[in-house]
């Protein structure tokens, strides 16, 4: 068939379903087709119960002979408890003799002014001034809002998961890039553990890990894992044969073509893979705070049960400043090139550095104990605009509630129900025809296959509803950020200047807990999906701007060139040349928000959705194993199924525009 | 003779001096965990302080309140000090059985969960706070999704709570919205009140909300048991629910090991009563006026030191 008269059928098929979504109530609705609309609960097949089974098992009986399972997990979390409280004393809490309260102190932690001087000096080495400076006022910040204290203890667990994470990834990419088995094994439970919410696995950590924030730690090192070993991968498979053959002819064995050839020349995407540990490792800080890492999470949480919404903003604000400066130091470290001549100075001129670090802690830690400033920074000095916040959300409350209100009901009425009563209305077999027929055009027998399994698991379960409700709310959400981002990231495409501002909105977007925003729109637009459709759309709308931008410069110059000795204006160049030419990478945009719309449908539940993220939500109160893990599962299938869709129409994409 | 009493002198001073160096049973610490809302920072604060008066070495972990269950089978926790009987029942139900978790008995509060309107709403509706008003000012208490019925703003899903129901067995005219957490609950009274906007939620007490703002839990028929089993009981024959929510006290849990390895501190776990207005003063100093949790439990621990005394006897 042709590609249009493929378009044609699709095009058909929607309509079809449109229309079926729209009689199916008045023709199903009765005793004999009631079953198309409400999978029976008869036939369910209730996973749960097998998990929860099977991991009590593990907790409780599992044993390798010499050792429990359980032992081999308290053991793990030994390992990665004893260098997390040496950071942590060394920064945040001081050395203590003895245990709980009747413990001494012997060392209290560095001066906060030695740690200011210590990062200031890293940001130089490892770029310039005007990184120092933002370093330097960073964490003076931290300082005057009174944040001290809890960023440094965000800091130490960020110290401890960040390695972990970069080293097991390390691993897993390598042994991924050396055996294709592995790869195939490796692979999907990758693309398991990047979509499945962390609330669906918290409880299963908690008791296999115990309590405390060794369990947060290893909850963020899951989180932050599968970058590090995609990357890792793809940085490997990407090197130039010629060059692993150069290698191989000089008479490497096989460590010395790994360690001299070619992880050196993967290190680019390597470090990026770093960075995106950094990234997530602190996007996960507020979920970590619930299961006792503390620190700034913890801050943020507590303030807003307190509805102090000022407070809040502050410790968000600081989770966003350090995440940002760390991001930049990383994006530096990646840029950087060893300089050779350096070897030739002298060993003071080689360490100035080093040494001026090493003055500056002694001195306050000697000088610390008689003047209290230079140990800690005095709370009376702290600042805080706690009441400027609470009174800008009252003023728009008290002033903007009735526009608001009237806003929110239009688009609910002719957008939300709508999309909300098309996807809830579907029956599940005509549904499960077109996705399996969806696959099979994008990957043959491999896609349907995947797309019927993944999706007669969530219809089994007996999740149907839940999960057309997430897909509406993902879905509408979606929309609605690709309509405001794409748009924007043309605009910054464009436009050098708004390309700076638009960068630094949505790292900010990115890091700042979504907690910070959900509970003043809560005051005013009121729980339900509306409020869930802004707090989504707020944090999935980053890489949409991100990717539409990155398309956008990414288009060859020659091409541009091409088009405007042909004559184009600024508006053709836009629509003919620029948009068609950026489209593949807009897909991969708008596949990205998906997954971050997917992810961020736990937190949903939390203003009341009645979705998966809703019953992910509830297992997780419940602590009900099995039930968190079913519909973490659903939700991952969902995001499984959309991505390899999507990729492959963005593949597809490519190959008609030349680029494959 | 001198022989004899040199050794019961000895054996005097040794038991004296054993005495003096470990007056408690072990030097591990007692874990207490802490979860998210003031009051019980405050009371696990308090008995934490009376542990420590006992010579007990204790330690104060984060936890959340329902995952914290796991760590109390095994023994990596030692006490919550709150677990209400509204919200944590299934949860004891679930983990005392084998003996791993014990309750410990009462903190002396009592929870309290109701619908619950600030005092304006009164003019709008006189009739308040007897439930069988509220059919009368259902349209005062709608919104533009729900009109013409009234808006009730219940808790979490994972709250449970039965107000589906209840609306459904006394013929309300009201529709649930369900809110996901406290804060999303609390946020929309904060909102409603600073603009003096109707709004019906479930409020629960010892909680700092009914001190910041001023209103009244509705009146509904009394809860017994039989009301929630059997349906011929109530107001309606046909339906069960036909009456307000159970109200129930606040209890300690703790890990078997606790008794097992602090039996002392046990006891005095065991002792712990305090108050509901008690709470709610303190839970309303800490929220309210801005002060610490420390300075606030000190205060309480100087006003009362006959009574926390008695617990560590």
């Amino acid at each position: 068939m042709s590609q249009k008269k493929i378009n044609i059928v699709f095009i058909f098929l929607f309509i079809v379903t449109i229309i079926i979504s729209l009689f199916s109530s008045n023709i199903l609705d009765n005793d004999y087709f009631s079953w198309a609309l409400n999978f029976p609960k008869s036939l369910n097949i209730s996973f749960k119960v097998y998990i929860t089974a099977a991991i009590k098992w593990l907790i409780d009986s599992a044993t390798f002979g010499i050792f429990t399972f359980n032992d081999l997990t308290r053991a793990i979390s030994w390992i990665i408890e004893q260098p997390y409280n040496i950071i942590l004393s060394l920064v945040a809490k001081g050395f203590y003799e003895g245990q709980g309260s009747q413990a001494q102190l012997i060392l209290s932690p560095i001066s906060w002014i030695a740690i200011v001087g210590l990062m200031t000096t890293v940001a130089i080495k490892l770029k310039d001034a005007s990184l120092a400076i933002l370093t330097f006022f960073s964490f003076i910040y931290l300082a005057i809002f009174g944040q001290w204290q809890s960023s440094m203890i965000t800091l130490a667990s960020i110290f401890i998961a960040v390695p972990f994470g970069v080293v097991l990834g390390l691993i897993f990419g390598i042994t991924s890039y050396k055996s294709p088995t592995a790869y195939k094994v490796i692979n999907p439970i990758l693309n398991l553990m990047q979509t499945m919410p962390v609330f669906a696995y918290l409880v299963p950590i908690l008791v296999l890990f115990g309590f405390g924030p060794v369990s947060a730690l290893i909850a963020t090192i899951i989180y932050a894992l599968p970058p590090m070993v995609h990357t890792t991968y793809l940085g490997l498979k990407g090197i130039n044969p010629s060059t692993i053959e150069a290698g191989k002819m000089c008479g490497c064995n096989n460590q010395q073509l790994l360690w001299n050839v070619e992880i050196p020349s993967a290190l680019g995407s390597i470090k990026l893979g770093i960075n995106q540990v950094i990234m997530l490792s602190f996007n996960m800080v507020i979920i970590a705070s619930m299961i006792g890492a503390g620190g700034l999470g913890y801050d943020v949480l507590t303030s807003l049960r307190k509805l102090d919404i000022g407070g809040g903003v502050e410790a968000g604000l600081a989770i966003v400043i350090l995440a940002i400066v760390l991001d930049r130091m990383s994006h530096s470290y990646i840029g950087k090139q060893i300089d050779y001549n350096r070897r030739n100075l002298h060993f003071i001129a080689r360490h100035l550095h080093l040494l001026i670090v090493l003055i500056l802690i002694l001195s306050t830690y000697v000088f610390g104990i008689f003047v209290d400033f230079l140990k800690v920074y005095p709370d009376s000095f702290t600042l805080s605009t706690s009441a400027f916040w609470e009174k800008a959300i009252k003023y728009i409350n008290i002033n903007y509630y009735d526009q608001l209100e009237i806003f929110k009901f239009y688009i609910l009425k002719y957008f939300m129900l709508p999309i909300k009563s098309f996807f809830i209305s579907i029956p599940w077999p005509w549904f499960l025809f077109i996705l399996t027929l969806l696959g099979w055009h994008y990957g043959r027998s491999k896609l349907a296959i995947l797309n019927l399994v993944l999706l007669s698991f969530i219809i089994i379960n007996g999740l149907w509803l839940k999960a057309m409700v997430t897909i509406y709310l993902c879905g509408a959400s979606v929309i609605l950020a690709c309509i405001i981002g794409i748009p924007l990231g043309i605009w910054g495409g464009l436009n050098n200047r708004a390309y700076k501002v638009l960068l630094s909105i949505t790292d900010t977007l990115q890091t700042l807990p979504s907690f910070v925003y959900l509970i003043p729109v809560v005051m005013l637009f009121r729980v339900g999906d509306f409020t869930a459709m802004l707090a989504v759309i707020l944090y999935s709308l980053a890489p949409a701007i991100k990717y539409t931008i990155h398309g956008i410069r990414n288009v060859k110059p020659e091409i541009i060139d091409a088009g405007i000795a042909n004559g184009c204006n600024q508006r053709q160049l836009l629509l003919n040349i620029r948009l068609p030419l950026a489209l593949p990478e807009i897909l991969l945009g708008i596949n990205q928000t998906i997954m971050l719309a997917l992810s961020m449908l736990v937190i949903t539940a939390l203003v009341g959705t009645r979705e998966l993220g809703q019953e992910v939500y509830i297992a997780l109160t419940k602590a009900d194993i099995g039930r968190g893990l079913v519909a973490g599962l659903c939700v991952a299938f969902i995001a499984i199924i959309s991505d390899n869709m999507i990729k492959s129409a963005s593949k597809k994409l490519k190959i008609k525009y030349g680029f494959a | 003779m001198i022989k004899k009493l040199l050794s019961t002198l000895i054996v005097l001073f040794f038991l004296i001096f054993s005495k003096s160096i470990s007056a408690v049973e072990s030097q591990d610490p007692i874990k207490l965990t802490l979860h998210d809302w003031t009051g019980q920072l405050i009371t696990t604060n308090i008995m934490a302080e009376v542990l420590k008066e006992a010579g007990y070495n204790v330690e104060l972990i984060q936890a959340d309140y329902i995952a914290q269950f796991a760590g109390l089978q095994t023994g990596d926790l030692h006490v919550a000090m709150e677990m209400w009987e509204t919200t944590g029942r299934d949860a004891i139900d679930e983990y005392t059985p084998d003996g791993r978790v014990v309750n410990v008995g009462s903190t002396g509060m009592d929870a309290i969960e109701e619908w619950w309107y600030p005092s304006y709403m009164k003019e709008q509706c006189p009739g308040l706070p007897n439930w069988e008003a509220l059919n009368d000012c259902a349209e005062a208490f709608s919104t533009m999704e729900t009109a013409p019925n009234g808006r009730y703003l219940g808790g979490p899903v994972t709250w449970g709570g039965f107000d589906d129901e209840r609306v459904e067995a006394l013929g309300l005219d009201w529709e649930v919205v369900h809110a996901g957490t406290d804060a999303a609950l609390f946020a929309e009274l904060e909102s409603a009140y600073q603009r003096k906007a109707p709004i019906m939620l479930w409020i629960y007490a010892p909680h700092w909300a009914p001190s910041k703002f001023e209103g009244e839990f509705v009146d509904f028929p009394a809860y017994t048991a039989e009301c929630y089993n059997d349906p011929s009981w109530g107001i309606n024959p046909n339906a069960a629910y036909d009456c307000g929510k159970p109200r129930g006290p606040i209890w300690k849990v703790a890990s078997s090991e606790l008794k097992a390895k602090w039996p002392g501190a046990y006891n005095a776990v065991e002792a712990f009563k305090i108050s509901n207005d008690e709470m709610g003063q303190m839970v309303a100093a800490v929220d309210l006026d801005g002060n610490s949790v420390e300075a606030v439990v000190a205060d309480w621990m100087n006003a009362n030191k006959s009574r926390w005394q008695s617990w560590i006897k």
